[in-house]
């Protein structure tokens, strides 16, 4: 045993014989990791299952008609009145179809994009839904649904009954769960619904459908494209919608751009559609870094001063190691692996804590009519807080074992000898 | 006859409280085997010299020679090498680590110098202590034992590196007669079997007759 063995060997020496404080020293950076882990784990974990909330089910890019009004205003283009300033009130949008212009030929270059995971058409038609003497208003959206499943996480949605029906049969709906309800309504029941053209169709509920959204799941129902389709009485070309989703979310603004600039249609990316969606994430992992960067403080404090205290004690021993030979930096390493030390026990100690806390956590029931897919609250055991935490718990007892150690180092070995 | 160790005019001053001239030009020389012993009153300067001689106190003019090197220009960490190599100190009061055995606190220095390996440090630790009549003693606690035992682990402590020289502020200054009687035979035999320096400081006029040659201090000076 020699060198840094040898300074090992002197430290626990001295952490051993100071159990009692340096076990309350790492116990402050236990908490502190531990907390640390903790809140990462529950505020990521919250976020991630808001993220599948929102981002997976939402297009990168959804693509309707456009339905502004005309940049260019027909008098702008009227040679004489050309140099004049123009002052035009209440302009409107052109009156369109709610359909996409060339739906379909645009469908098809969307999926032989390389950057294109996917893309689904939509048919939306307005209806009634009919029971007794009640009409409710519907919206009833044409879909294929098992691309919607492949991309959009479809299935989510489906509480009851099987996606898959639509597929099965023509005339299949997955009716919204707001609507079941109020039509008191279940799977394998009937409903009538009233197109706006005044034909009744009679439809057979599949499955019930529900976002956690009330005033979608109080209108909103989903069939088959085609049956969407004969519904409002328009041929296979009749697309009001269009949702891609990417490969690389990343790529939503300029993809969206592209297809703005290719085509006459409105290309909405996720970015746009969501903006407020990120700040929220941002502001909870703030939230975590703030509260445990604070805990960790409090435990560096810990330490600062169980050194101090330990360097105060051991002045003599410092004297001692000094006069036999030992040079200043060694008895600087003696009292920053002491500091190291209480970091790394504290901070395992810390990691167990939080891995602990976190599975605790994940098994309480976390049940919400909001969210119906998670029945615990979740948890994000991403392995990297858990690196983090012992990273921050070795750096930050560097930093509080640095200035005692420094002291230690200075200590003159005279000035204690003669004391005496 | 080759010196071991050698001062040229060494002057310290002590500027707190007031500023005192402590050590007032002193040249001294110490031979390779010579047992040597300091004697002068209390007050007089002889454990600042010792501090300086043995090169943990470094604010001094003057020069310090030490196996032909001069200290005057080396750092802290070079001056730790030659403490842990070429001096053994035994102090009058600072004893050993308490937490460790003595066993250990007798391997320390050795450990440290990394000269050796383990096991040979700890049998020729083993051997200091037998030799120092404290073997029995190896495995326990330092803080554990009386002080006489605790002066000769700190003996067996200084001789862990077979050093140059024995430097000793009164050694024997809270010990019986009869045990320092035993720490003198030690010293002495130390000096005549292994041709080790001693440079001793004592009040004890007994031990110090017993010695090759007495230096005399009088208030920083060297009387004679
Ligand atoms: N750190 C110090 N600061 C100021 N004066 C000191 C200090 N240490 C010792 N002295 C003074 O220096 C003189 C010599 O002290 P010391 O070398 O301990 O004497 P001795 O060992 O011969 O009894 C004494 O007068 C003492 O008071
Ligand atoms: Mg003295």
């Amino acid at each position: 045993m020699s060198g840094i063995g040898l300074i090992l060997d002197i430290a626990v020496t001295h952490l051993t014989s100071k159990l009692k404080q340096t076990s309350i020293a790492a116990l402050g950076v236990m908490f502190g990791i531990g907390t640390y882990i903790i809140m990462m784990s529950f505020m990521t974990g919250l976020n991630l299952l808001l993220d599948g909330l929102v981002l997976n089910r939402t297009p990168h890019v959804q693509i309707y008609n456009r339905t502004d009004p005309s940049e260019i205003q027909p008098v702008e283009k009227y040679g004489i009145y050309q140099d004049d300033v123009h002052v035009i009130h209440s302009i409107k949008p052109k009156s369109r179809l709610d359909r996409i212009h060339n739906a379909l030929p645009l469908l098809t270059d969307l999926r032989n994009d390389i950057k294109v995971n996917g893309a689904t058409p939509q048919t939306t038609c307005k209806v009634f839904y009919l029971a007794g003497t009640n009409n409710l208003n519907g919206i009833i959206n044409g879909v294929e649904v098992d691309e919607e499943m492949r991309l959009f996480n479809f299935k989510e949605y489906i509480v009851e009954g099987d996606a898959h029906s639509l597929i099965k049969r023509k005339n299949s709906v997955l009716l919204g769960a707001g609507v079941a309800k109020k039509l008191s309504l279940s799977v394998g029941d009937r409903v009538q619904v009233l197109s706006t053209s005044g034909v009744t169709y009679t439809l057979n509920i599949g499955g019930i459908f529900q976002s956690g959204l009330a005033e979608v799941d109080d209108v909103q129902s989903y069939v088959n494209l085609t049956m969407a389709q004969q519904i409002l009485g328009v041929g296979s070309n009749y697309i009001s919608r269009i949702h891609v989703k990417l490969n690389d979310i990343d790529q939503a603004v300029p993809m969206s751009q592209t297809i703005e600039d290719l085509y006459d249609v409105k290309a909405l990316d996720i970015l746009t559609a969501n903006a407020q969606f990120d700040t929220g994430s941002d502001i909870r992992t703030l939230i975590s870094y703030a509260v445990s960067i604070t805990l960790l403080i409090v435990a560096g404090f810990g330490i600062y001063n169980i050194l101090n205290m330990l360097i105060y004690e051991k002045m003599d021993d410092i004297a001692i190691l000094k006069a036999t030979g030992f040079s200043g930096n060694d008895i600087m390493l003696i009292f920053i692996i002491q500091a190291l030390v209480i970091g790394l026990v504290g901070g395992i100690l810390g990691v167990s804590l939080g891995y602990g806390v976190s599975v605790i956590i994940d098994n309480i029931p976390f049940v919400t009519e909001a969210v119906p897919t998670i029945d615990t609250y979740p948890i994000n055991y991403d392995p990297m807080f858990y690196f983090t935490g012992v990273g921050f718990a070795i750096v930050c007892t560097f930093l509080a074992g640095y200035l005692p150690a420094l002291k230690a180092r200075k200590i003159d070995p005279v000035d204690i000898i003669r004391g005496k | 006859m080759s010196v071991i160790l050698e001062t040229k005019n060494i002057n310290k001053y002590f500027y707190e409280p007031v500023e005192f001239h402590v050590l007032k030009n002193i040249s001294i020389r110490l031979n390779t085997g010579e047992f040597v012993s300091i004697m002068g009153k209390s007050g007089c300067g002889k454990s600042t010299l010792l501090y300086i001689l043995s090169t943990m106190d470094t604010q001094y003019e003057g020069d310090l020679f030490i196996d032909g090197e001069n200290m005057s220009h080396l750092d802290n960490s070079e001056l730790a090498r030659i403490r842990n190599e070429k001096i053994g100190f035994v102090f009058q009061f600072h004893y050993l680590l308490p937490e460790f055995s003595v066993l250990k606190n007798v391997m320390l220095p050795a450990l440290k110098l990394g000269r050796e390996s383990e096991a040979i440090i700890k049998a020729k630790a083993l051997d200091k202590l037998e030799m120092l009549g404290v073997a029995s003693q190896a495995y326990n606690k330092a803080s554990s034992i009386s002080g006489g035992q605790k002066q000769r682990v700190s003996i067996a402590r200084a001789l862990i590196n077979d050093p140059k020289i024995i430097m000793g502020d009164e050694p024997t200054g809270n010990l019986d007669s009869k045990n320092a009687e035993n720490v003198f035979n030690i010293l002495k035999k130390l000096s005549v079997e292994q041709n080790m320096s001693l440079l001793i400081v004592t009040h004890d006029l007994d031990f110090a007759n017993k010695t090759d040659r007495i230096i005399e201090m009088g208030d920083g000076v060297i009387i004679k």
